[in-house]
């Protein structure tokens, strides 16, 4: 029994490691889609920032700074993002698209270029990464039954970057419900004209948006390669970004719900790599490929309507057009 | 967005400077890896049709564009966004895995490959329904479903793959060889059957039943009354509503013949090279379908012409892994997006400063006369 408690303890510490980045994008996602531009090129800007942070932190050893850079790159993405859809009102899912499979050759060809290791970063150790983080007296308190093991195993051992995350959902929480600019940012995606009549720039309003993705993508990638990992490989993103954006469409736009759907799916993907393999009774062997399968077939029920009812922005993915 | 340019410079000289803008961008990045542009150019065209044997190859890739293009603009004139390429053709290549795996010692050859060619069309095309249904009757979109079909296709090969259906004994994941003779003739083999010698390639007869679905997809779009259907609910949906149709039949139509189209891809991979079923034998060529269809602006011939050209890019590529240390393949990755980018999504950036340009020279001036 002790042992199974252990276990399950464990499950849910991997869990929060596996949503951190599907936490970070997903509330980006929610930033950008809310003010109307489609973002798929969630992926591309975390693998992007990703291999930007492996790359810094090798060089010079500070992950601070190449968490800065890291986002400094998921920035720039961003921008394009918003000179196309947004500057020349380019069709947005084409435009993400193109940032993805910019990003997918581009590291790549980089990490060649500048490592010669076939395309991966040198192996980053020590401070050259964020570590966990240890809270204070999680060793002492490990011992007291119940709340100790919780403590010392799920709360205690995250990197910064995790409580980042967190926060993140927090703050976006409070700024898109809570102030004046969510409340336009919100209004935008819903009925530009409003906002325009209003006095407003959609345009500004919109890039603001695009803008904060673009960090929060930044911080994600920074995690995957110096905080979850030690070092770029190549795909290190595998999906994740468009997990993300399943999770905030099964969180309906919305950062508590969408919170709940990244960590759901961070528990299946916990779940799927301690089960492969597991005979169980009447369902017979556990396949971990189909459980991974499942964030994408919940979201898909989803949006067809058959469990609750997903409601978009009204205005996303049209461009807006001043009227002159 | 109205344009006053004539159509020979929107559908001739636009998607020229786009890709253009494309190469130049691509130029600037390896001139900053430290290598020269021009010879890596120049590596790439002697890969793609020099060397012996290199057209063929151009030609196979050339095979996979042009399915996946057409597939992403058929469904284009709908206005619909097909992204799910890559998963329809998973499912075709699976179609034609299971139809030949559990019959390859019953039925001949011949007949295999002649049920083959419409199983992957109808598997694509379920794959490619599905989405479409769910959009039509459900409301939910079909880019994020077609995104996530992708992955689900994907997940279902893998534990297929990795199960069931994987060779005893072996640790890849992939089915056993298909019997001999189940497979589409390359054209080496006919050329040698005609008494012609040709260098071997992968190219096969699904080049021809590329050019074939072709033209099919001409046909469809502007000498049938679905194709123009199809353009009219793409165009307004409220008019073709009262012209007395229903965009929710259209939908559902037009993205199973664009996932059937996408499905069919696998014939040139599965049955005309591998023989078996293998993983990731899409190898993001469904993603590269969309680049080919906004560049040959959703018409047939265009795609062909797209389709050669990411044709010789993929061949011309990989010959860059031998001729460089710094540069590999994945560098027709990066031209691939900025294509996508250019000639897609900042299609009309140019459009201003070349109608200036057009009215300077070939509009008489006013007030001279």
């Amino acid at each position: 029994m002790e042992g199974l408690w252990l276990q399950f303890l464990l499950t849910i510490d991997a869990t929060l490691r596996v949503a951190t980045p599907l936490i970070l994008c997903a509330m980006a996602g929610i930033f950008s889609e809310r003010s109307g531009i489609i973002d798929i090129s969630l992926e591309g800007k975390m693998l992007m920032s990703a291999f930007a942070a492996a790359s810094v932190a090798a060089v010079t050893g500070q992950p601070w700074l190449a968490l800065l850079v890291a986002i400094g790159v998921s920035v720039f993405l961003s921008l394009i993002h918003g000179f196309a859809c947004i500057t020349h009102r380019g069709n947005q899912v084409v435009s993400g698209l193109a940032i993805n499979i910019l990003a997918s050759g581009l590291t790549v060809t980089l990490g060649i270029a500048f490592f010669a290791q076939g395309g991966q970063t040198p192996f980053l150790k020590g401070d050259q990464r964020f570590s966990p983080i240890t809270l204070p007296f999680a060793d002492t308190l490990r011992d007291i039954p119940f709340l100790g093991p919780i403590y010392a195993e799920v709360i205690s051992g995250h990197n910064i970057i995790v409580w980042i995350a967190l926060l993140a959902v927090v703050v976006t929480s409070l700024v898109m419900m809570r102030t004046r600019f969510g409340l336009r940012l919100r209004a935008v995606g819903e009925k530009p004209e409003a906002v325009d009549t209003a006095g407003i720039s959609v345009v500004l309003m919109r890039y603001q948006a695009v803008l904060i993705a673009g960090v929060l993508c930044g911080i994600a990638g920074a995690y995957l390669s110096i905080a979850h990992g030690a070092g770029f490989v190549r795909e290190m993103t595998a999906g994740k970004g468009y997990i993300a954006l399943a999770a905030m469409i099964f969180g309906n736009w919305r950062p508590l719900q969408a919170l709940y759907a990244c960590l759901m799916f961070g528990f299946l993907d916990a779940v799927a790599a301690r089960v492969q393999g597991l005979e169980l009774p009447l369902i017979g062997e556990v396949s971990s490929d189909l459980i991974l399968a499942l964030p994408y077939v919940l979201t898909v029920i989803f949006l067809a309507g058959f469990i609750g009812r997903a409601t978009p922005p009204a205005s996303i993915g049209v461009p807006y057009v001043k009227e002159r | 967005m109205s344009s006053t340019l004539p159509r020979w410079i929107d559908v001739g000289v636009m998607p020229l400077l786009n890709i253009l803008a494309a190469f130049i961008v691509s130029g600037i990045i390896i001139a900053m890896i430290g290598e020269n542009p021009f010879t890596a150019l120049g590596v790439m065209l002697k890969g793609a049709f020099v060397y012996k044997g290199a057209l063929g190859y151009t030609l196979f890739y050339t095979t996979n564009f042009i399915f996946t293009g057409l597939a992403v603009a058929v469904a284009f004139h709908a206005t619909l966004f097909n992204i799910g390429g890559e998963g329809q053709a998973m499912m075709g290549g699976l179609g034609i895995g299971l139809l030949v795996l559990a019959l390859d010692a019953v039925l001949p050859a011949f007949l295999l490959i002649l049920l083959a060619i419409p199983v992957s069309a109808l598997m694509g095309a379920a794959w490619g329904a599905v989405p479409g249904y769910l959009q039509a009757k459900r409301g939910s979109h079909v880019v994020i479903t077609t995104i996530m079909f992708n992955f689900i296709a994907s997940s279902i090969m893998v534990w297929l793959l990795a199960g069931t259906l994987m060779q005893p004994g072996q640790m890849a994941p992939e089915t056993r060889d298909f019997a001999e003779g189940v497979g589409l003739l390359k054209f080496h083999e006919i050329a040698a059957m005609l008494g012609i010698k040709v260098a071997r390639s992968p190219l096969n007869l699904s080049f021809v039943i590329a050019l074939a679905a072709a033209f099919g997809v001409w046909v469809l779009i502007w000498r049938t009354r679905l194709g123009y259907v199809i353009r009219a609910t793409g165009h307004s949906e409220k008019a073709a509503i009262y012209a007395g149709h229903s965009p929710q039949r259209i939908i559902i139509i037009t993205m199973a013949i664009s996932g059937g189209l996408a499905g069919m891809m696998a014939l040139n991979e599965i049955l005309g090279v591998q023989h078996k079923l293998i993983l990731d034998f899409t190898s993001g060529f469904g993603f590269t379908g969309i680049a080919v269809a906004l560049m040959g602006r959703n018409h047939p011939v265009g795609i062909i012409f797209a389709s050669l050209l990411f044709g010789a890019l993929y061949q011309g590529g990989a010959e860059l892994d031998f001729e460089f240390k710094t540069i590999t393949r994945e560098m027709v990755l990066m031209i691939q997006g900025l294509i996508i980018l250019f000639s897609g999504a900042l299609v009309y950036m140019f459009n201003p400063m070349v109608e200036r340009l057009y009215h300077r020279v070939f509009t008489p001036q006013k007030g001279t006369a």
